[in-house]
């Protein structure tokens, strides 16, 4: 026990001594935070519109109105020819241009129908998909507005029923995106920090020789081992604690759930990281080798976590292979208890999944760990 | 006996890093290790400390068998890489009690066994050891190799890139630690240290040249050899290694070594064969043997 106490007290002095580490262990994760929380947002916004307005009556006029008043679209150019404006999206000055046709207005008012071409930069499907939402949008109820004009002579009776949806948005009302992303950001620092720096731990030992003399002295691996990752644990919490309050103090997200039971399955994740970066550290012999293992699985964790792109919408197979991806559990659990106010019950699949990662990982890690080559 | 080697053998893939070793380390011995670089020497001391696995032969260390007993080794022997393998972030204080806390002690202890080579340090205990000098960072390792008592120890090229006085210092400090009954083992690349220890074992390509103590290794020199001096040292090599019975030419600071092939060899037909090469101020005397010329010599 004296030894484990000693070996944690020596790393601590050593992480505090390391002038050059500790701005990356703490001020780089807020800088981080504070700028991707801002930056990261799903919203399209600031649309650059194009327009051909072939027809040149009221109506038509109305409707480029109607973009105008639009937050997300900036009518930019009202172009003179098809061609134009397909050079400039070509360009890339324009994502979406409106074409009205001639005869717009008299096409409506004389056969009801009338149609409309829109030309959508897709390079980006995603942002696409929900450009063509918004103008489907603007469209439609410029339709409707239109329609109550038409019928205002008369066949008020024709006029159809009208179905109008509300939605009431849970647990983020204001749809507000920050609220979404700031946990899953967290969740990145917290596991990128306590992996890159259990995982270059051991091996940094290993690179300065360090490592030959412990291995001669009867010090047990077990004991080794705790001494080594508990200083990592403490660094993680506190990391998520930094993380916590510029989420409260920065970002106003609300923290409806257990702070100790995020604290509580925290502790439970990072043991899972320590299992992998002492599992990397065993297989490699410099801190360089070490380095980039740990960005080939810290990458593969980001980008199948969920947290930028949902795994409802990941093929069949990448899901699966979701399943064994711990940062999913971890941004799940911590949107979940933050947001919504998950108690134990709730997070106990996800917890109980996490537990088995944390048991085979560190098994994995101590086994392959030798004393002897 | 404090430490039995016999027939270890230890390959890389293809490479022999150790062929067939055997010797024996008394209790209380100083035994030195020479050899040049790439001979085995860090392999057998790895052996030896249980860091490596040898693929043929058995050994033991204070009477416990490197591969089952690994565990009871680790607290008796103390070890000292080549290369210096302290934590450089730790101060020299808090290094001592690093070592002493693993190993179960504490540095009050054991501190008459590290007191001689402790004091000389001591003014620097609050400097990271990454900040000491060549000489001050071997007196540590040599302190943390110590501070549990251990039986044995070992010590790998310890003076390798350290000055001349810190090196004659080190090894006073091995002579006196031999006192207080600690086996040394020692390695060097250093053949006048090689006069130093009790015995010594010649080394080269995994295989063991000769064991004996330095007074014996020199008188197996089977040849007279000769001290040649002349104006021109360049010009001398070259002569010298054109003389047609000429055994070995080996520059040797100021001087030449020079052995004959002949038995019947006489020193003033050099002289005359030199004169002829138009080479002034010429002195051929004999000279006893070094270990230097006895490596050189089974190295051939």
């Amino acid at each position: 026990m004296n030894t484990i106490l000693f070996i944690i007290q020596k790393e601590f002095k050593q992480i505090f001594r390391n002038k050059g580490m500790l701005p990356i262990i703490f001020v780089m994760p807020l800088i981080q935070l504070i700028i991707l929380s801002n930056a990261a947002t799903f919203d399209v916004k600031n649309i650059k519109f194009g327009y051909v307005n072939h027809d040149h009556t009221s109506t038509s006029r109305a409707l480029i109105e109607k973009f105008n008043a639009s937050t997300y679209f900036n009518v930019l150019t009202n172009f003179p020819s098809e061609k134009l404006a397909s050079q400039a999206m070509l360009n890339g000055e324009v994502d979406v241009v409106l074409e009205i046709p001639s005869y717009f207005e008299r096409d409506f008012q004389k056969e009801k129908r009338s149609a409309l071409g829109v030309t959508i930069n897709a390079i980006d499907g995603a942002a696409a998909g929900i450009e063509n939402v918004y103008v489907t949008q603007i469209i439609q109820s410029f339709n409707k507005d239109l329609k109550v004009n038409v019928s205002q002579y008369g066949q008020k009776q024709n006029q159809p029923i009208q179905i109008t949806t509300i939605p009431s948005f849970w647990y983020n009302k204001t749809l507000n995106y920050k609220t979404f992303m700031v946990p899953g950001i967290l969740v990145l620092l917290v596991t990128m920090i306590t992996l890159f720096l259990s995982g270059m731990n051991i091996v940094r030992e290993k690179e300065i020789g360090t490592l030959e003399q412990i291995n001669v002295t009867p010090i047990k691996k077990s004991q080794f081992i705790i001494g080594k990752l508990f200083p990592f644990l403490v660094l993680g919490l506190a990391i998520l604690s930094v993380g916590l309050l510029i989420a409260k103090l920065v970002f106003n997200v609300p923290m409806v759930g257990s702070l100790l039971l995020m604290y509580f399955y925290t502790s439970i994740y990072i043991l899972v990281v320590l299992g992998i970066g002492l599992f990397i550290s065993n297989y490699t012999d410099t801190q360089q080798q070490a380095m980039f293992i740990a960005w080939f699985f810290m990458v593969i964790f980001i980008l199948m976590s969920g947290l930028f792109t949902p795994i409802e919408s990941m093929p069949k197979w990448a899901q699966t292979i979701t399943d064994f991806n711990p940062i999913k559990y971890f941004v799940e659990v911590l949107r979940m208890v933050m947001l919504k106010g998950s108690g134990f019950v709730d997070i106990l699949p996800q917890l109980l999944k996490t537990l088995v990662f944390a048991i085979i990982m560190n098994g994995l890690a101590v086994w392959s760990y030798k004393k002897t080559n | 006996m404090s430490i039995k080697i016999a027939n270890i053998s230890k390959f890389y893939k293809k490479v022999k890093a150790l062929e067939n070793i055997s010797f024996e380390v008394k209790p209380g011995e100083l035994f030195g290790l020479i050899g040049p670089d790439g001979a085995g020497k860090t392999t057998l001391f790895r052996i030896l400390t249980t860091l490596l696995i040898p693929n043929e032969g058995i050994a033991s260390v204070v009477g416990f068998d490197v591969v089952k007993d690994y565990k009871s080794i680790r607290n008796s022997v103390g070890y000292m890489p080549g290369r210096f393998s302290l934590y450089q972030d730790l101060t020299v204080e808090e290094n001592l009690d690093f070592f002493a806390t693993i190993f179960g002690t504490t540095v009050e202890e054991n501190y008459d066994l590290i007191k001689d080579i402790y004091v000389q340090i001591e003014p620097f205990k609050n400097r990271r050891a990454g900040k000491l000098s060549g000489g001050m960072k071997q007196k540590l390792a040599l302190c943390c190799a110590l501070i549990h008592k251990p039986k044995v120890l070992f010590l790998d090229e310890p003076t390798t890139g350290v000055d001349p006085v810190s090196r004659k210092e080190f090894w006073e400090m091995l002579k006196r630690l031999q006192q207080k009954d600690i086996t040394i083992l020692v390695s060097t690349p250093y053949m006048d240290e090689a006069a130093l220890c009790d015995r010594i074992a010649l080394i080269q390509d995994g295989k063991i040249l000769e064991i004996d103590t330095p007074k014996a290794i020199v008188k197996h020199y089977p040849k007279p050899i000769y001290n040649v001096s002349a104006n021109n040292m360049y010009l001398l090599i070259n002569c010298l290694n054109e003389f047609e019975s000429n055994h070995s030419v080996y520059p040797f600071g100021e001087f030449v070594h020079y052995t004959d092939s002949r038995s019947d060899f006489n020193p003033t037909e050099l002289e005359t064969y030199l004169e002829s090469k138009n080479l002034l101020n010429i002195k051929i005397e004999k000279t006893v043997a070094t270990i230097e010329d006895t490596f050189m010599e089974l190295a051939k």
